[in-house]
């Protein structure tokens, strides 16, 4: 098990917290809580361990785009950058009003 | 015994399958909120409380926010309910410190509503392995206090099991379906105490072939389970269908003698069968009709 | 002979009677108290080949089922604080496992012993669980672990776990050494029945000089120890609560304790 912690640039504050997804094979759960600190601030708990640059370029390339202010955490076996970023949107989704 | 799989003249309707829509795809928090009236849902001691196992970071392994078990409080076909529901996705639904915790914690909430004069009923969706050995003495702790719980509720109020799939419902926790007022099961729900894996482990695969699913089927599934009276209900796998043997059981209330205090019953169909020569799983309904004496409903 | 059956004849006043050949009662005086003594012992020849070394089967689980609601029925007229002790005495190896217990339902046998017993503790009897050598497992669930008090021997013979070292460690895909290493630091892994003790579950570890055959100094401490349980569980409460308020339980417990109160604060 290994912990990343990231920050990216972000200035869309989420309106509520949401949760996702369950740490299953394969799956995550992401905690979202809205943070008005212009920073969408990562932290990363992962079975798998040695996928650092990974999950950098797949955080850094969702978080480009989206933008969303807050705290994310996320609980990960095993998930692919696919499911990564699909929990990742469903959960700023769902944080929207 | 009612069976609810749909089915006409013997045969499987299979409108009503191609109809329904799958509750063991469901994740618990999704289980627990399409039992519950509509709107009524509340999640307690959710992954914002973030009260995640204390043991399982230290080993290495990844915590959930809700350690697995969803604890929902709300409305079950007009009662006040609460609904437990083990996550068999995270650590095969191992119970652990924390999620064995909120299970008892829960049903004693409730037996103090019902003392309190809140008729509070509890169902609980049983989709694990049993303790969770990552927390082994802990993990047994509390699957011990959570029966004890669920003995002290089902005093008050009828509380439900559901063994929907496809973990199934073994070790410890299978002590506690068999403690359950009503069990609900689907085709694919299975229950036993010791898993398949497991007896294969200990025993070898001449006892059990942990690879055999037919025979597995055979012995733990839920139609077997309810075939033999160690299950109530059998239903399809359907939310719809779920939640109304839920509601119908809820509305049977307590009943007369629990199915862990028929003792003498239970005595007469060990004695009915001879361990070295055990019947086929089939025959074993009928062999078990014969031992006990039909004495009306006897659910 | 087992140390299960051998402290049960130990501490019986009389003889020991068998409810079947794998479980086996008796009667001891402690103080104004005549307790129920329990006790789960191999049967070599029993039919059920998977408990023949004392593992809680279908027999078993029934008996003890049996035995404990015989002796609630019997004092149900009592005063509740008047009605028997009952004192599992456990030593065994785990549940049964095998084709023909998961048939006929070997966890309904398990649930009917655990009914028994957490009824009989709800009716006042004072249940009282004194570990003597090993206690894995289910078989733990439906024989000790839904006492008021538990009691256990300071002895590396006794052994209080989920399962055994071998197949917890192939679950859990670690080595025995490595799961050895991890016991040392996490302590509901430890296999010591001292470290166990210091999760809060365990009212009192006992010092003896013959674990496996107690010696009459032996029988002396535990009935002391045992009638001064008994009091204890007459005092405290009929549920399980002591075990989270116990000392350890405030050390080690604390998760438990967070979530009771986030639940009860989150109830209504």
């Amino acid at each position: 098990m290994q912990t990343l912690k990231f920050e990216f640039p972000a200035d869309r504050p989420a309106a509520r917290r949401t949760h996702v997804g369950v740490v299953g094979s394969g799956d995550l759960e992401v905690l979202m809580t809205p943070e008005a600190t212009g920073t969408a601030r990562v932290r990363v708990r992962t079975s798998v361990d040695g996928f650092d640059t990974v999950w950098r370029t797949v955080l850094e390339r969702f978080f480009a785009r989206h933008r969303v202010a807050g705290s994310f955490e996320l609980n990960d076996s095993g998930a692919t950058p696919g499911v990564v970023t699909l929990r990742l949107r469903q959960a700023i989704e769902e944080g929207r009003e | 015994m009612t069976s609810r799989v749909p089915a006409r003249n013997g045969q499987t309707d299979w409108n009503a399958m191609l109809a329904r829509v799958s509750f063991i795809e469901l994740d618990a928090r999704a289980r627990a909120v399409a039992l519950l009236d509509d709107g009524t849902a509340r999640e307690l001691c959710g992954p914002f409380d973030r009260i995640e196992s204390p043991w399982l970071e230290p080993q290495g392994v990844v915590p959930e926010s809700d350690d697995g078990v969803v604890v929902v409080k709300g409305v079950l076909g007009g009662r006040p309910a609460v609904v437990i529901a083990v996550e068999q996705a995270f650590q095969g639904g191992g119970i652990g410190e924390v999620s064995g915790a909120k299970a008892a914690a829960s049903l004693s909430l409730a037996v103090r509503d019902n003392r309190e004069g809140t008729p509070t009923v509890a169902v609980l969706l049983l989709e694990t392995g049993g303790v969770r050995l990552q927390e082994a003495n802990l993990g047994l702790a509390t699957v011990a206090e959570v029966c004890a719980a669920l003995l002290e509720l089902r005093a008050l109020q009828p509380e439900v099991g559901v063994i929907a799939g496809t973990m199934g419902c073994f070790g410890g926790m299978s002590i506690a379906a068999g403690l359950c007022s009503t069990l609900i099961m689907t085709r694919e729900g299975r229950l036993g105490l010791n898993g398949p894996e497991v007896i294969e482990s200990e025993a070898g695969v001449a006892e059990f072939d942990a690879s055999d699913d037919a025979l597995i089927w055979a012995i733990d599934g839920g139609a077997q389970r309810t075939g033999t009276g160690l299950a109530d209900v059998l239903v399809l796998d359907d939310v719809t269908a779920v939640r109304s043997a839920v509601i119908e059981a809820v509305g049977r209330g307590v009943p007369g003698e629990h199915r862990s205090r028929r003792i003498r019953e239970w005595r007469a169909r060990l004695d009915a069968v001879d361990p070295a020569d055990p019947p086929d799983p089939a025959d074993l309904a009928t062999v078990w009709a014969h031992a006990v004496p039909a004495e009306g409903d006897r659910r | 002979m087992s140390r299960g059956g051998n402290w049960t004849r130990a501490l019986a006043d009389g003889d020991v009677t068998p409810v079947v050949p794998s479980v086996i009662t008796g009667d001891v005086t402690l103080g104004d108290d005549t307790a129920r003594l329990v006790a789960v012992v191999p049967d070599p020849r029993s039919p059920y080949p998977r408990a023949r070394k004392g593992e809680v089967g279908l027999r078993e689980g029934l008996a003890l089922a049996e035995t404990v609601t015989q002796a609630v029925t019997e004092d149900a007229r009592l005063p509740d604080d008047r009605r028997r002790p009952i004192i599992a005495v456990v030593d065994l190896p785990s549940q049964a496992y095998g084709r023909v217990e998961e048939l006929l339902g070997i966890h309904h046998a398990l649930a009917a012993a655990v009914d028994a017993y957490a009824s009989a503790r709800m009716a006042g009897h004072p249940v009282i669980a004194l570990i003597v050598g090993t206690a894995l497992s289910g078989g733990l669930l439906a024989h000790g672990l839904q006492a008021n008090q538990i009691l256990a021997l300071h002895d590396p013979g006794v052994v209080v776990h989920a399962m055994h070292r071998e197949a917890a460690a192939k679950v859990t895909l670690r080595t025995v050494d490595e799961l050895d290493e991890l016991a040392r630091r996490i302590p509901p892994l430890s296999y010591d029945v001292a470290d166990w003790a210091k999760l809060g579950l365990c009212d009192e570890l006992l010092d003896v000089e013959n674990a496996d055959d107690p010696t009459e100094g032996d029988t002396r401490t535990a009935k002391d120890v045992l009638a001064a349980a008994v009091e204890r569980a007459r005092r405290g409460p009929r549920d399980l609560s002591n075990r989270l308020a116990s000392p350890g339980a405030r050390r080690t417990r604390i998760a438990s304790r967070r979530v009771r109160e986030a639940l009860a604060a989150q109830w209504r």
